[in-house]
């Protein structure tokens, strides 16, 4: 019952996936190779073995047809999770996420909801070239109607998607590729967790740094440097992309009064805008130096390691970064 | 922050006494706040669980900012801690009735346009850098840069203020009561009755009275004034009370402001609560209790900021009448003087006895002459009974 386990980040999301599936009959799961071959990143695998094809659905390569299928299984009552292999090809899903799950509830005056959880796979740094590495979480983000959201630690991995269930709306939740073999110990006995609200991982004074996902791990070792040159960071992870909790990041910056987002999507027009907007917004007159950002080069992520590398947020650029802005 | 008076319109935070997670009731003393008039316990008013703290050490808070959240009613705490969003900026404006906004709009102004230079050599400074400086009254022109591209950071606000004097206590104090009696004199419409009053019978009485107690529980004479001042006011309660928004609301109990001059010079006037309630040995008691907390700086919020009237007893100092000025937003001020052997005429014959001279000046927006003087009346019909004020 209680203690710890060890377990990465790919089994805490298939824990997840158990505990849904077990906990309500109206769930099943869907998506291209969640069955038999145990899903792209090999998160689903054993669940067909364990419940049966009714409720591990493998589909056809058509994105747009298996998520307007869980749209409409959604509106019929049950309570689907549709993986789309990575958040690249959802765009070929994007009429149905926007112009379906995230507006039926407005344009029906509130008769239809849409209960619909829409995993899907985000970020580069594997490899895989630039239609396999996007980070187009932020593009969602810019969606009414919609919840985003973006575990990165072993338990929101693991309870974040039962709570997205329970949401009567559209919930898309994005993991990150590079942490999925990430390992760590958790509570053996999942406990709820929330889906809105950030959280502070590291407590500081000197500087926010804010970020999600998969730059929490390289943030956290970005303050874990800084603290050995003297800064005291405190790391926000968002948790929630949409929609932003603005309290914690505002109360974070009050403190602090510099900030450093870091996000692995492209700066312009993207989340750290909207997140930096926000700063000024609501907490002008607390900044005792601009608000800067690290983010995804403005280029189709590349294929070769050292560009990859060079294309996306790092631990030394985090940490020069905050250091410009700590005199 | 609460307002520990009429002129206060920020205070600096000193430290807490309470932790999240902990019972407080009401009435309990949870931080200690510094304001012109010294440091200040400052109590709660509503039970219940603390949730989180907002208010740090050092922190200047305008008066009505939120300085800590509290769980009432099996609230969660721990939720409403992590639903609590972040104080506002304390650059926003604070509530604020229209007259206090009238008299403050223009010294902001003032300040605003004394730290920003014309755009030709508009200095780079941070915008919390120059929140600071207004809070610090630092001269920004003055502090030299070192943030991120040249700008004045907080430090360097803070680098410059260190250098600078510490602020002046008494300097600040006398401006407070400035600010006060000036706003007084400039909105309030005094008017002034005096009365002598004989305390012959009163004095014997509680001379008699003291000679059969021990010393620690003799009584003064001002203590006996303060009830009679107290039980008079029932019968004339638009003289307790304030006067707010273009309108009276009368004082919730008899909380009489005693006016207590400093040792290091200066006035303030906490408050002694419900005196028409207590009996002479606990109002004694409390009295004690309340100047030597006074003259030590260690009052309370509540104290500060509730009393109803202020009465001032200048009797040790040797003259015969005070003529106050009233302690706005109250709406009257009872003054009085050293009591004096006089002849006085009675039932035909000249005796001597001992009187004094009772004041009042009261706000003819609340209250007119007919009243004051029946308040006067009052206080001296009282007086001739001193049993009853036992």
């Amino acid at each position: 019952m209680s203690g710890t386990v060890r377990i990465n980040y790919r089994d805490a999301l298939r824990q997840g996936l158990r505990e849904a599936l077990l906990r309500d009959p109206r769930v099943f799961l869907m998506g291209e190779d969640v069955g038999r071959y145990g899903g792209s990143y090999a998160v689903s695998k054993g669940l067909l073995e364990e419940f049966g094809d009714e409720r591990i659905r493998d589909t056809p390569l058509s994105e747009s047809a298996f998520v307007g299928a869980g749209i409409g299984a959604a509106l019929n009552g049950m309570r689907p999770i549709v993986e789309v292999m990575t958040v690249n090809f959802s765009l070929l899903a994007l009429d149905q996420i926007m112009n379906n799950a995230a507006t039926l509830r407005h344009m029906s005056g509130g008769q239809l909801n849409v209960p619909v959880v829409i995993r899907m796979t985000t970020g580069a740094g594997r490899q895989l070239a630039a239609q396999h590495s996007h980070s187009l979480e932020g593009w969602y983000a810019h969606i009414p109607g919609l919840r985003i959201v973006a575990p990165a630690t072993l338990e929101d991995a693991r309870g974040m998607l039962f709570t997205a269930l329970q949401d009567p709306d559209p919930v898309l939740i994005f993991e990150h590729a590079l942490l999925l073999n990430v390992e760590g110990d958790i509570a053996a006995d999942p406990q709820p967790v929330d889906i809105d609200y950030a959280a502070v991982r590291r407590e500081g004074t000197d500087v926010s740094l804010i970020t999600y996902g998969g730059s929490l791990l390289k943030t956290m070792q970005a303050a874990a440097e800084l603290a050995e040159d003297g800064v005291s960071a405190e790391v926000i992870d968002l948790r929630t992309l949409r929609p932003l909790d603005d309290a914690t990041i505002v109360a974070s910056v009050a403190k602090t009064h510099r900030a450093v987002i870091v996000d692995e999507g492209w700066k312009s027009g993207g989340l750290s805008a909207e997140i930096m907007a926000r700063i000024l917004e609501q907490a002008f007159y607390e900044l005792d130096a601009p608000p800067a950002r690290v983010c995804g080069a403005e280029v189709p992520v590349p294929y070769a390691k050292h560009l990859e590398d060079a294309a996306i947020p790092q631990v030394a650029g985090i940490v020069a970064a905050a250091r410009n802005l700590v005199k | 922050m609460p307002s520990l008076g009429a002129d206060m319109e920020d205070g600096t935070f000193v430290e807490w006494h309470v932790e999240p997670g902990q019972d407080v009731t009401r009435g309990q003393v949870i931080c200690v706040v510094e304001t012109q008039k010294g440091a200040i316990d400052v109590e709660i008013w509503e039970g219940g669980v603390l949730a989180k703290l907002t208010a740090s050490p050092g922190q200047k808070i305008p008066v009505g900012q939120v300085m800590a959240l509290v769980a009432t009613g099996g609230e969660d705490w721990k939720s409403i801690a992590a639903a609590a969003p972040s104080p506002p900026p304390s650059g926003e404006p604070r509530p604020e009735t229209p007259g206090r906004e009238t008299i403050q709009r223009p010294a902001a102004v003032v300040a605003a346009s004394g730290a920003v230079p014309p755009s030709s050599q508009r200095l780079k400074v941070s915008p919390a850098a120059r929140r600071r400086a207004q809070e610090l009254g630092i001269d920004l022109a003055a502090v030299k840069p070192s943030g991120t591209l040249g700008a004045i950071s907080i430090a360097d606000v803070e680098l410059a203020a260190a250098a600078k004097k510490p602020p002046d206590r008494q300097a600040a104090m006398r401006a407070a009561i400035a600010a006060a009696m000036s706003r007084s004199n400039r909105e309030i419409p005094h008017y002034y009755l005096a009365t002598e009053i004989n305390v012959e019978r009163a004095l014997t009485w509680l001379e008699k009275r003291n000679a059969a107690v021990p010393i620690g529980a003799r009584a003064l004479f001002a203590a006996v004034e303060l009830k009679a001042v107290a039980l008079a006011l029932r019968e004339t309660p638009e003289l307790n009370g304030f006067y707010e928004s273009g309108a009276f609301r009368p004082g919730p109990g008899m909380h009489l402001g005693v006016a207590v001059s400093l040792r290091g010079g200066g006035l303030v006037a906490p408050a002694l609560h419900d005196v028409d309630k207590l009996s002479l040995a606990d109002l004694m008691a409390r009295l004690k209790d309340l100047l030597r907390r006074a003259r030590s700086g260690q009052l309370r919020s509540s104290e500060m900021s509730d009393p109803t009237i202020t009465v001032t007893n200048l009797g040790d100092l040797g003259v015969e009448t005070v003529f106050g000025v009233i302690y706005p937003p109250q709406v009257a001020l009872v003054g009085i003087g050293r009591s004096t052997m006089k002849p006085c005429v009675i039932d035909g014959a000249i005796v001597p006895a001992r009187v004094v001279h009772a004041t009042i000046s009261a706000d003819h927006r609340v209250s007119d002459g007919m009243r004051g003087a029946r308040f006067l009346v009052e206080l001296d019909r009282l007086l001739q009974q001193p049993e009853g004020l036992a």
